[in-house]
C-alpha cells in the first residue's frame, strides 16, 4: 500500500490532449495535464528523476514507473494502457513498474466502464510514452555533441549507430529531466512495425501475486488500529430506521458501539442506504453483533413492488404506442397492407453483479482529511461523494484503488466508500466496512428489468418490410432524477435506436418504467436485453421463413453501408460517429466469419442436439457468436462450444481479449439460465449463490474459441460486447434443438424436458411450432 | 485456548470458539490470500486446506479447527511455486483473480487424491468453487497441465 507523502510543488507539465469518457452522456477533457497542488499525495512516477507528463517517470536507477489511472477488476487494463506506454517509450517490460493512481482529476476520467480504456487513453499513452523519449534521445545528442536525429532509442536505451555509443535511460534521466517538454507536434510516434508490445500483448503485471495470494484487494486492506463495519441496510429501498436496539450487539465480544447512518436525500445516486452500523474489532464480531439490532423499519412507498405485477405492467406498456426514438418510412401502412405479421414480447428480468468480492472499503478520517482504500471502478466518483457526506474539500480526500475482486459495474458505484468514510468520522477511527453476499445481492445497483415487443410483415420472400420495436424499462438515470421514466439515449443507443437492418420501413420506441429498486449499468447493460429480443426475433422470422438462420441474418443486415442517424439522439459510446461509425460491413464480415469457423452448415440439430447465431455491436464491437448446446431429457443444458469472431478495430492485449471473451460466454451463460432478481413487498427475495446461482465449472461452456479480427481500425471495447450475442445465440440454439422458443429469461422459468419440446419447420403461428421431427 | 498449526507454525486462539476460520486467518493473523465470498460455504473463495483435505474456511468454526493442520494460499508453495501455481500461471488463468487461491487450494486437493483427472473428475472436483469472470476452460487446462508435471 502507497505512503502518504507530502511533497512541495514540482514542476512539470505536459499538454496532452486527451479523450473523455462516456458516463450517462457526460464527457470531460482531462484537459491539461498539469502538476497541481490540491491533492497531498504524489505517485511514485511523479517523485522520479524525469517525469515529463502525469503518467511516466524515470529513476535514475534506470526503473520506469508508469501510471495506471484505470482500475483493475480483471480485464487487465493496469498492465495493458502501461504497456502501450511502455512501446512507444522503448522501455524493457521487465524495467517498469505500475503505480496505481489516486482519484485525481489531472489524468481526465478514471470510471472504469463502458468498454472504453483504451479507445479513451490510447493516444494519450502513446503520447506520454513517445514524450519521454524523445526527451531521453535530446538529452543524449546533447551529451555526445551529435544531432539528435542521429540518435534512436533500443529497448531501454539511446545508441548512436554511428559511432555504437549508448546510455540507459537511467543514466540520462537527470540531464533528461532538465530540458523542456517538447510539443506534441514535435514528437513522433511509432510505425507500427516498430511495436514491440501493441498488438502482442503481456499476461497481467499481478499474475505472480494473484496466484500467490499476496494480490492485496479491497478486502485485504489494512491500516493499524483500524476496526470492521457491518451494516443492516433498509430492507426496501429508501426505507428509513424507525427504532433498534443499541445495547444488544454490544453483548457480542469485539463489539464496540452501534451507530446509525442517515438516510439517502432522493435521488439516492451514489449516497449510502442508510441503516445502522455494527462496529467491532473484526468482522465476524460485526456480522454477529448486527443480528442483534431488532431492528423496526418505515418501509415507504416502495413496500408496494411486486416484480410479478411489474412485469405484467412492462409488458402491456410495451404493447402500447409509446416515444418514438427512430422512424424511416411508413410503418402503420405497411402493416396495414401485409399478409403476414408477426409479433412477439421479450422479458429480461433485473440482475444482480455478484462480483466474487462483495462490496468492501476502509477508510480513516483525520484532521479533517480523508485517505480511503477502496475496490472501486470510479476512484473520482468516491472521492466526490465522500467530500459531499461529510462536508470537507475533495482535495482533502485522497481515494487509493487497490485490486478488484470482480467489478462488472457494480463498482463504479462508491456507496459503499462512502460508507466507510462516513463511519470512520463517528469513530473517530480507521473503519473498514465489509458488506456480506446477502447485502450484495440485496442491495444492488440492478440491471434494469425490461419487457420488448417487436412485430414485423414480410414478403414473399420472407424479407422485412415493416419493422417496429418497443422496448420498456425503468432507467439507470432514474438514480439521478426520482422523475426519470424514459429510456436515456445513452442507453437505448445499446442495441436499440441503433437497429441495423436493412428495412425500408422502421419505427423504434421507448415506453415510461419507474424504479423501485436501484437501477445500474451491469457488463453490457442494456445491450444484454436489446440484443437478445432483436437476436431472438430475428431467428424466429428465419424460421417462419423458412430460411437458414446465418444466410436470413445475412440478407437483413443488407447491403454494406454506414447507419445514418440523422434525426437519432444517437451518442455512439461517446465516440464520434466519424471515427467510429457503424458500419454494416464489419457485421457482416464477423457473421461470415463464425459461420464459417463454427462450421455452421455442417453442425447437427435436432433431437436436443442445435446450434444458434446471433450478431451484435456494442462498445463500438462488432462480434457474432455461434453457441452450440445439448439438451437432455430432464432440460438439462449443457453448452459444449461456442465459437465468437470479434472486431474490435486494433487490440493492444490479444491474450487478455481473448480471456474477456471466453469469460463473457460464462457471464452470458449466467444471465441465460438463471440471472434473476426478484421482490416481494419491496424485499428483494434473494440473498446467494444458492437462490441467485452463477454458472459453475459444469454449466459452463466447455470451449470457447475466440477469433480476433485483424484490424487497423482504431480500438474499441471488448471487455462488455462478448455477452450480449452470446444469450440470443444460446436462445436461438436451444430453439433448434428443441423447437422451443425462449422469449423471456432466465431459461430457469421455461420447461425444457423432452416432454415438452417441439417439432418445428417454417409457417408456424406466433407462439407454435408444429410439424415435422427434424 | 485453541491450539492449530497454519502454514507449519504452531498457533493460539482464545477469542470466540465459533468464529469461522476464515476470519481468524484473514483478521487475526492476517493471512488474506484466503478470501471471504459467500459465508456459507457455497463459492470456495475461501478454500484451504484441513489435514490435507480441502474445506470451507467460512464455515469452518475455530473450535472445529482445534488440533489441525491449516494450509493456505500462502504456505502452498512455501518452498517455491507449487507446480498448481506454476500451471496456473503458464494458462495465464486469472481475470480479477479475487477466486483463484481457493481454486488452487481446490485443484491441489484434488489432484492428492486424483493424480490424473479426466474432465468429468475437473468438473466434479471444482463444482463447488464458482468463478464470476469466467475461467473455468483455462482453469481446466490449468489442472490437467499441473497433473502432467511431477508432484
Amino acid at each position: 500500500m502507497s505512503s502518504i507523502t507530502n511533497v512541495s510543488r514540482r514542476g512539470f507539465l505536459i499538454g496532452l490532449a486527451g479523450t473523455g469518457a462516456f458516463v450517462l452522456g457526460v464527457r470531460y477533457l482531462p484537459g491539461i495535464l498539469t502538476q497541481h497542488d490540491s491533492l497531498a499525495y504524489r505517485t511514485d512516477a511523479d517523485l522520479a528523476e524525469l517525469h515529463p507528463s502525469a503518467f511516466v517517470g524515470i529513476n535514475h536507477d534506470g526503473t520506469v514507473f508508469i501510471v495506471a489511472h484505470r482500475s483493475e477488476m480483471g480485464t487487465v487494463i493496469r498492465t495493458t494502457l502501461p504497456l502501450v506506454v511502455a512501446d512507444e517509450l522503448d522501455a524493457d517490460w521487465k524495467r517498469v513498474k505500475i503505480d496505481q493512481a489516486i482519484a485525481d482529476r489531472r489524468y481526465g476520467d478514471q470510471n472504469t466502464d463502458g468498454s472504453h480504456s483504451v479507445r479513451s487513453f490510447y493516444d494519450v499513452m502513446r503520447q506520454a510514452g513517445a514524450t519521454a523519449r524523445v526527451m531521453l534521445i535530446q538529452a543524449a545528442s546533447a551529451q555526445w555533441g551529435v544531432p539528435a536525429t542521429e540518435c534512436k532509442t533500443e529497448l531501454h536505451s539511446v545508441v548512436h549507430p554511428a559511432t555504437g555509443r549508448r546510455l540507459g535511460y537511467g543514466d540520462l534521466a537527470r540531464a533528461a529531466s532538465k530540458l523542456p517538454v517538447p510539443k506534441q507536434q514535435d514528437v513522433p510516434l511509432k510505425a507500427k512495425e516498430d511495436w514491440h508490445y501493441i498488438g502482442k500483448g503481456t499476461v497481467s503485471f499481478d499474475l505472480a501475486d494473484i496466484c500467490t495470494g499476496r494480490a492485496v484487494y479491497g478486502m485485504d486492506a489494512h491500516v493499524e488500529g483500524m476496526l470492521y463495519a457491518s451494516i443492516e441496510h433498509p430492507p426496501v429501498f429508501a426505507g428509513k430506521v424507525k427504532s433498534y436496539d443499541a445495547q444488544a450487539p454490544l453483548q457480542v465480544a469485539g463489539v464496540h458501539q452501534t451507530i446509525p447512518i442517515a438516510p439517502f436525500h432522493p435521488p439516492c445516486a451514489f449516497q449510502p442506504l442508510g441503516g445502522v452500523a455494527v462496529i467491532a474489532d473484526n468482522t465476524w464480531a460485526a456480522f454477529q453483533g448486527r443480528k442483534k439490532l431488532n431492528i423496526v423499519w418505515d418501509n415507504g412507498s416502495n413496500e408496494t413492488y411486486d416484480s410479478d405485477e411489474y412485469k405484467k405492467e412492462l409488458r402491456s406498456t410495451a404493447r402500447q404506442p409509446n416515444k418514438v426514438v427512430r422512424a424511416h418510412g411508413d410503418v402503420d401502412s405497411a402493416f396495414a397492407k401485409a399478409q403476414h405479421v408477426y409479433e412477439a414480447d421479450y422479458y429480461v428480468p433485473l440482475l444482480a453483479h455478484a462480483s466474487m468480492e462483495p462490496m468492501v472499503a476502509l477508510a480513516e478520517f483525520k484532521d479533517g482529511r480523508v485517505t480511503a482504500w477502496a475496490p472501486t471502478q470510479n476512484p473520482q466518483a468516491a472521492q466526490d461523494i465522500i467530500s459531499k457526506e461529510l462536508g470537507i474539500p475533495k482535495e482533502n480526500v485522497i481515494c487509493h484503488v487497490t485490486l478488484l475482486g470482480g467489478g462488472f459495474g457494480r463498482k463504479s458505484k462508491p456507496d459503499y466508500v462512502a460508507e466507510a468514510a462516513v463511519l470512520s468520522k463517528k469513530v473517530g477511527r480507521a473503519v473498514k466496512v465489509v458488506w456480506t453476499r446477502e447485502d450484495d445481492i440485496k442491495f444492488d445497483y440492478y440491471n434494469a428489468v425490461a419487457g420488448m415487443y417487436l412485430k414485423a410483415s414480410l414478403d414473399s420472400k420472407g424479407k422485412p418490410v415493416a419493422w417496429l420495436q418497443r422496448c420498456v424499462f425503468p432507467p439507470i438515470t432514474s438514480i439521478f432524477d426520482v422523475n426519470a421514466v424514459y429510456g436515456d439515449p445513452g442507453h437505448l443507443q445499446q442495441g436499440w435506436t441503433d437497429m441495423p437492418y436493412d428495412v425500408p420501413n422502421l419505427r423504434i420506441e421507448n415506453g415510461p418504467a419507474k424504479a423501485h429498486v436501484r437501477i445500474g449499468w451491469l457488463r453490457s447493460v442494456a445491450n444484454i436485453y436489446h440484443g437478445f429480443a432483436i437476436q431472438t426475433f430475428t431467428d424466429e422470422l428465419a424460421h417462419r421463413a423458412g430460411r437458414d438462420p446465418v444466410e436470413y441474418l445475412l440478407e437483413l443486415i443488407g447491403p454494406d453501408c454506414t447507419i445514418d442517424f440523422t434525426g437519432v439522439d444517437y451518442p455512439n459510446y461517446g465516440a464520434p460517429l466519424n471515427t467510429y461509425p457503424w458500419e454494416t460491413a464489419r457485421l457482416r464480415r464477423v457473421t461470415e466469419m463464425v459461420a464459417e469457423k463454427s462450421g455452421w452448415t455442417k453442425r447437427k440439430r435436432g433431437r436436443g442436439k442445435g446450434i444458434g447465431v446471433a450478431a451484435h455491436r456494442s462498445f463500438l464491437t462488432y462480434v457474432a457468436t455461434v453457441v452450440e448446446v445439448e439438451v437432455s431429457d430432464d432440460g438439462t443444458i449443457k453448452i459444449p462450444r461456442v465459437d465468437t469472431v470479434v472486431d474490435a478495430g486494433l487490440i493492444v492485449n490479444p491474450e487478455v481479449t481473448r480471456a474477456q471473451f471466453e469469460g463473457a460466454a460464462v457471464f452470458g451463460t449466467s444471465v441465460a439460465r438463471t440471472g434473476e432478481i426478484t421482490a416481494k413487498d419491496g424485499v428483494i427475495e434473494q440473498s446467494n449463490f444458492a437462490d441467485y446461482p452463477v454458472a459453475r465449472i459444469h454449466e459452463a461452456p466447455y470451449q470457447t474459441n475466440v477469433y480476433l479480427v485483424d484490424s487497423d481500425a482504431p480500438p474499441a471495447g471488448v471487455g462488455e460486447p462478448g455477452v450480449p450475442p452470446f444469450i440470443p445465440a444460446l436462445c436461438n440454439a436451444i430453439f433448434a434443438a428443441t423447437g422451443k422458443r425462449v422469449r423471456e429469461l432466465p431459461l430457469s422459468r421455461t420447461n425444457l424436458a423432452k416432454s415438452s419440446w417441439r417439432a418445428f419447420s417454417q409457417g408456424g403461428k406466433s407462439d407454435e411450432y408444429e410439424t415435422r421431427i427434424p | 485456548m485453541i491450539q492449530l498449526t497454519v502454514n507449519g507454525t504452531g498457533q493460539s486462539f482464545d477469542g470466540d470458539p465459533q468464529m469461522p476460520l476464515l476470519w481468524y486467518l484473514r483478521d487475526i493473523l492476517r493471512l488474506t490470500g484466503t478470501k471471504f465470498g459467500c459465508g456459507v460455504g457455497l463459492c470456495g473463495a475461501c478454500t484451504v486446506h484441513k489435514n490435507g483435505q480441502a474445506v470451507r474456511s467460512c464455515i469452518t468454526p475455530m473450535s472445529s479447527a482445534a488440533g489441525s493442520q491449516i494450509m493456505t494460499i500462502e504456505g502452498i508453495g512455501s518452498n517455491g511455486l507449487h507446480r498448481v501455481q506454476r500451471a496456473w500461471m503458464e494458462v495465464n488463468v486469472p481475470q480479477c483473480g479475487y477466486c483463484q487461491p481457493g481454486q488452487m487450494m481446490q485443484a491441489i486437493a484434488l489432484l492428492s487424491t486424483t493424480s490424473k483427472p479426466t474432465d468429468e473428475e475437473i468438473d466434479e472436483g471444482m463444482a463447488a468453487n464458482i468463478c464470476r469472470c469466467g475461467t473455468y476452460q483455462r482453469i481446466r487446462a490449468a489442472i490437467k497441465a499441473a497433473a502432467e508435471e511431477h508432484p
